[in-house]
């Protein structure tokens, strides 16, 4: 009994966890995708009806600009963030005074919630009140930054107030990174009289490659989900011109009693997470089998 | 166990004691509240109250109802309803053909709904054949609102014609004012396309456009003339406007920074908290053209078991749409009775103003709902027309691809 006990406690203590996630997590997908084929509207409704909703989708302009602006917020969040992480990591990483008060400077922006970064951004960036006016108040009447206000540009400050947010974090991520590699192998680098430049692109960047990918895959869920900052921020606008899949569903699902076709933008939300997540799997899985 | 036969010993007792009449109980479920507005519902909570019914409240603010509406999906999905929903327009439509809203055609019969309510405004609070909602106000929404001071210092008279704006607009302009107060969101964008679309097209086309959406009235000229008209108005509105909430662009025209901001009549709270005089300080009239746009706010009832609830729900219904609570509330909030019958001595020029434009409106057909704010159409089809109104508005977009982006949009949304 007591034999019996040990080899399955394990089981019985994952258990309880186990079933919340299938329930919770794979069965509430199931029931979204199931929703999605329905003509849901207030209330869910469980009569499938083909792909109705997926088609009304595709016929969006506003899910165009949404899936858009996701293409734009997500590479250069992406992009942007970890260049400026790594390039704050490896100038922190030359024994420098005072390490761990700029360190926890660039970190601070990662403890705001993305509500008060938004609200922030806001009047920094808003004409009349924020940047230009300063600007403007120095006597440069010509001086213009109206991205807030202007439906081309204003997802780019969307862009600018998540890298400020998010760089700090990417830093410390690296910076942890640069730390793990081996010594003794930096040193006999320099011993060999390579110049720094050069360990770090060819031997220190190379040995990270498994933080550029945990930072990669943390960016771009943020990327994915991003609902908060916008809403702070631009609330979507000016019109609809900021709008992200994440604020689409939402329109769709609570302010517009549209259920069916909130759960179909969800669906194709989650397959852009699949996209990015299934081939980092893939490549972590195989590497644990070598 | 126990505690079931605890409760069932303790309920008889209580059923025995109130044994003959029932005491009124409902849960109500609304999203006011704001300052006035929670004063304004309080005022029904105290007359509840007093005729014998017990009240719990159930406010859930937050994303102008919409949490509100999250809120009593779960409720309803449940089978727990609330007793009374604030609800409006068509939103009481959809609920009804889910099966879950309740009659009380009884009260409003007793109370004779059909002969002291506007017959458009009445159509609201019907379900096929019985009555299920109980109106509370009258908000106009096609509302011009105007610094008096500044009209007066340019030589400028309320305009009637939407040309006569646009002339007193670039006037002002040269002035170095900001013609018209606006705040770049999409509702706003919503109010001041759907009160264009009245001027410019009149009753019968508003009608047919943005209630019946027939798709011929969608393209039309006329509604291409409305999207360029409000390509004019994107002219006369100032750079910083995006995103600006409504009370701050009528704390513009308070303060003459800005001569007019078109807005329904809640905006005249923020005049009057401010200590300003309607026909001195302010001007308010009709946005230019004829017609009449409404917001009507209402109860919608649930259907809920026991006696006690059905007869709370009937006491609130009449109450809602009694004399009293009328005048008293919309006092507070700043509309007008719905019911015709009411005295509005004590009412400012511009409630009278509206109260007898309804009047008017009612009795030649011009009395329209409003789409902007949720009375005209369901939440996707509305929603759908909004996406284009704002898109165009924040953008260099022209009218021949609005209003085919417009058709596109509302049989999307089907």
């Amino acid at each position: 009994m007591a034999k019996w006990f040990e080899t399955h406690l394990p089981k019985i203590v994952l258990a309880p966890s186990f079933i919340a996630i299938l329930i919770f997590v794979y069965g509430f997908i199931a029931w979204t995708a199931w929703v999605s084929l329905t003509r849901s509207r207030l209330l869910p409704r469980y009569e499938i009806e083909g792909f109705i909703q997926y088609d009304r989708l595709f016929a969006s302009p506003r899910w165009d600009t949404a899936m858009n602006n996701l293409y734009i917020f997500g590479a250069l969040f992406i992009g942007v963030s970890m260049i400026l992480g790594l390039i704050l990591a490896i100038l922190l990483d030359q024994q420098i005074r005072v390490e761990g008060a700029i360190r926890t400077i660039y970190l601070y922006p990662m403890a705001l919630s993305m509500i008060v970064t938004g609200t922030a951004w806001k009047w920094i960036l808003n004409p009349g009140l924020g940047l230009e006016a300063m600007v403007k108040g120095w006597g440069y009447e010509n001086f213009t930054f109206d991205w807030l206000v202007n439906p081309d540009m204003a997802i780019y400050t969307v862009v600018l107030a998540a890298i400020w947010q998010s760089s700090g974090f990417v830093m410390a991520l690296f910076l942890a990174g640069l730390r793990s590699v081996d010594t003794e192998i930096i040193r006999a680098a320099q011993i060999d009289g390579i110049p720094t430049w050069r360990v770090y692109v060819s031997i220190i960047i190379p040995s990270m490659a498994p933080i550029f990918l945990s930072a990669f895959i943390v960016l771009a869920h943020l990327a994915i989900k991003a609902f908060d900052l916008v809403i702070a921020l631009t609330g979507g606008g000016p019109g609809y011109a900021t709008d992200l899949p994440a604020t689409y569903m939402y329109a769709m699902a609570f302010s517009r009693g549209d259920i069916g076709q909130a759960a179909a933008s969800a669906m194709i939300m989650m397959l852009v997470v699949f996209a990015i997540v299934v081939p980092y799997l893939y490549s972590e899985l195989r590497a644990r089998n070598d | 166990m126990k505690y079931t036969t605890l409760a069932a010993i303790s309920s008889l007792a209580l059923s025995v004691a109130t044994i003959g009449h029932a005491e009124p109980q409902a849960e109500v479920l609304h999203w006011w509240t704001s300052g006035g507005e929670a004063k304004a519902v309080g005022v029904l909570q105290e007359e509840f109250a007093e005729n014998g019914g017990s009240w719990t409240d159930m406010p859930v603010a937050g994303g102008g109802g919409d949490a509100a509406m999250t809120a009593l999906r779960a409720r309803v999905l449940s089978g727990n309803a609330p007793t009374a929903v604030q609800l409006k327009g068509p939103a009481i439509q959809e609920w009804y053909e889910e099966g879950v809203l309740a009659d009380i055609s009884s009260v409003a019969e007793a109370e004779g709904w059909a002969d002291i309510l506007p017959a458009s405004i009445a159509g609201h609070m019907k379900c096929e054949d019985t009555w299920c909602a109980a109106p509370v106000n009258v908000h106009r929404v096609d509302w011009i609102w105007a610094n008096a001071d500044v009209l007066e210092s340019n030589g400028i008279e309320m305009p009637t014609t939407w040309d006569e704006f646009n002339a007193a607009a670039e006037k002002l302009q040269e002035a170095g004012v900001i013609p018209l107060a606006h705040g770049g969101q999409a509702w706003q964008d919503a109010t001041v396309f759907e009160t264009v679309v009245l001027g410019l097209g009149g009753p019968e086309f508003f009608q047919k456009a943005l209630v019946d959406l027939d798709p011929e009235a969608l393209t039309s000229d006329t509604m291409k003339a409305s999207f360029d008209q409000m390509r004019t108005l994107r002219g006369y509105v100032d750079d910083n406007f995006s995103g600006r909430d409504w009370n701050l662009a009528t704390a513009m025209v308070m303060n003459g920074e800005a001569a007019f901001q078109i807005m329904g009549d809640w905006a005249k709270g923020e005049f009057l908290a401010a200590g300003k005089v309607p026909g001195e300080d302010f001007l308010c009239a009709s946005t230019p053209g004829d017609g009449y746009l409404y917001n009507v706010d209402s109860f919608a009832m649930f259907n809920v078991d026991g006696d006690d609830k059905k007869a709370g729900q009937d006491l609130l219904a009449k109450l809602i749409v009694g004399p009293n609570f009328q005048k008293v509330f919309n006092m507070n909030k700043g509309s007008i009775p719905v019911r015709t019958d009411v005295a509005l001595d004590e009412f400012d020029m511009c409630a009278q103003k509206s109260s007898e434009d309804m009047t008017a409106a009612s009795d030649s057909g011009a009395l329209l709902p409003s789409y902007a704010h949720g009375m005209a159409l369901r939440g996707a089809q509305a929603g759908a027309i909004t996406d284009v109104v704002t898109a165009h508005f924040n953008s260099d977009m022209s009218s021949d691809e609005a209003v085919q982006m417009l058709a596109d949009a509302v049989a999307n949304s089907m």
